[in-house]
């Protein structure tokens, strides 16, 4: 073999061709088919997985639409009917992507979840959880930029109310939104900046996705039991046991997806936005999507200008504290009798604010949404923090192969005891 | 019973094998099934083949003049041609041209000839509309980008287009009046 050839081991000529040049194939096999991982994954390991494909549904309806909207405010909202009318399979390009924008919240709401029940975020792996809330709030940006570009009474409105959050700051604020806007109120300069970072901003989650997986290829993946693999014995190559539990999690998502595209395409969505936007009238009553309810309602419960805007912005940015706010050593919530009903309801507070974003911003819902939000904060910044050292928590299985099979894990079972301990002794 | 099954085996291969195929037919039904409504969004939309007609009114024309109309975003050419045009084109033997074609099939009547106005080469648009364009050496149309000349039926005479100039589908609505499309 030619020096500074990589040695591969493909069989294929052509494929050990490109190998030896470059090697992806190498690269493939080792991080997707005989990636050793956790044999103990429940279906939440399915929403990582799922929030890929996700992404790529984003962008390949979002490029087919894109070349048939207009980013004028005189066109735009004409170019979307036209693209429900007229554009061949038109109306399910955009169904899906509307309604891809919902199931992307969903299924990365699941993902978070997960890692906050199952201690994901906890080391080694605290940048991989910084990254993911990189791509959450990138993900926010190009939501709601992408909500924008319809150009409906909702677009317009919610446009110029998140938009004008910025004026919150002190000094510069009113020149921060002026630079936004491109103007002075929420107008044609704005739709095309919005449209053109819309586009861009995908891309740039592509990337930071690669991050996210590369370090988790570094650390490996958590498991429920939050117990650190301890050799061949506890783990699984990911081809196929994976890539078949990941296949059954995409039939049944993309089973939800298509009931949503076909039977209720609207039914997360606002009628407002198939009104044309009116800068001179402010519907009664605005809400943001859905997925932002309960960001939306922290705004609101706080009577303070800046403070709901802090606020706000400070209930995602606490996740990226999150590794270092968690004392406890222990990392899954099912060893951790409190902490477990801590999380839990810090979920019910979490969707208890999506009630209340949804809800006009008076009496009882203030009250509910502020009651609420003391809560989402002191889960972060008292109740994790204490106990990690008040909490006794449970006792921990010695090993993912002992806990998953028992006693067979010591014999008789499918890895014979023997063989499975021979390559730990190696290691 | 073992023994037939194994046979068939052996002959046939394994339930596995089966399953594979099937999967990978259904995979590529469904790849198939997801991909047709993008490619198909590619194509002309509804209100874009709404447009696909062109009406004209050729009463204004008069002998040896020569419009040019949009249709479906392209130039058509449309000439009336004299007397000397038409025999000019008619006398032309088949043998001496590089795409065959009689004149009289190139027109519905034979002082109208309507042709795209779109060079066959590689879609420049040949000058001769204008009484001070070149018309080339065969008084027809002459494409400035890469020399082609056509005759006086549209036909290509010299230069590197491979075929004469394309006649649009198109009927008579009266006698002044044609509808392209």
């Amino acid at each position: 073999m030619a020096i500074g050839l990589h040695k591969s081991e493909i069989k294929n000529p052509v494929l050990r061709w490109v190998d030896e040049r470059l090697p992806i194939f190498t690269m493939l096999h080792k991080e997707y088919g005989t990636f050793p991982t956790p044999r103990n994954f429940n279906y939440f390991w399915n929403f990582g997985a799922l929030a890929m494909i996700n992404l790529l549904i984003m962008i390949a309806t979002g490029v087919f639409l894109a070349m048939h909207y207009t980013p004028h405010t005189a066109y735009a909202f004409d170019s979307v009917e036209r693209i429900m009318r007229d554009v061949n399979y038109g109306w399910l390009i955009r169904y899906v992507h509307m309604n891809g924008a919902s199931m992307f919240f969903i299924v990365v709401y699941i993902h978070i979840f997960r890692g906050l029940y199952y201690g994901s975020y906890k080391a080694p792996r605290e940048l991989l959880w910084m990254l993911g809330v990189v791509i959450f709030l990138l993900m926010m940006a190009t939501a709601f930029m992408g909500y924008v570009l319809p150009w409906g009474q909702m677009s317009f409105w919610g446009a110029t109310v998140i938009t004008n959050l910025f004026s919150a700051f002190p000094i510069i604020g009113d020149d921060i939104v002026t630079l936004l806007w491109g103007g002075f109120s929420v107008d044609n300069p704005t739709l095309n900046r919005f449209f053109s970072l819309h586009y861009l901003l995908p891309f740039v989650i592509v990337g930071v996705v690669f991050l996210h997986v590369a370090a988790l290829h570094v650390t490996g993946s958590n498991n429920p039991l939050g117990i650190e693999p301890k050799g061949p014995q506890d783990t699984i190559p990911f081809h196929p046991y994976y890539t078949i539990k990941d296949t059954v999690g995409i039939v049944v998502y993309l089973m939800v997806f298509a009931f949503l595209v076909f039977f209720m395409p609207n039914y997360l969505g606002h009628p407002d936005n198939y009104i044309p936007a009116n800068p001179l009238s402010t519907p009664a009553h605005i809400v943001p999507e859905w997925y932002f309810l309960p960001f939306y309602a922290i705004l609101r419960a706080v009577p303070d200008k800046l403070g709901g805007v802090v606020l706000m912005f400070g209930s995602i940015l606490i996740w990226f504290f999150l590794p270092w706010l968690d004392t406890s050593k222990v990392r899954s919530m099912r060893f951790r009798p409190i902490a477990r009903v801590a999380l839990l309801l810090w979920v019910i507070a979490f969707f208890v604010l999506m009630y209340c974003g949804s809800k006009p911003a008076e009496q009882p819902y203030v009250l509910i949404s502020q009651i609420a939000t003391a809560y989402y904060f002191a889960y972060f910044l008292v109740i994790l923090p204490a106990l990690g050292k008040l909490e006794k928590p449970l006792p921990l299985p010695e090993s993912i192969s002992r806990a998953v099979l028992g006693e067979k894990a010591l014999g008789g079972g499918p890895l014979p005891a023997s063989a499975a301990a021979m390559p730990m002794e190696k290691a | 019973m073992a023994d037939t099954a194994a046979q068939s085996v052996a002959q046939t291969g394994t339930k596995r094998d089966f399953l594979k195929l099937t999967a990978t037919a259904f995979a590529v039904v469904g790849v198939g099934a997801i991909a047709w409504p993008f490619i198909d969004s590619l194509n002309p939309a509804r209100d874009t083949l709404a447009l696909a007609t062109t009406e004209v009114d050729l009463a204004p024309i008069q002998p040896g003049m020569a419009v040019t109309v949009m249709w479906r975003g392209k130039p058509v050419f449309i000439r009336h041609r004299t007397e000397q045009d038409i025999a000019a084109a008619r006398a032309v033997k088949l043998s001496e041209l590089k795409d065959p074609a009689t004149d009289e099939s190139r027109v519905q009547r034979p002082q109208w000839l309507v042709m795209i106005g779109v060079c066959t080469h590689l879609g420049c648009v040949p000058l001769g509309q204008r009484p001070t364009d070149n018309k080339g050496d065969f008084d027809g149309w002459f494409c400035p980008c890469h020399g082609s000349h056509y005759d006086t039926s549209g036909r290509i005479r010299r230069g590197p287009a491979p075929s004469n100039l394309e006649i649009p589908p198109y009927t008579f609505i009266s006698d002044t009046q044609i509808r392209i499309g």
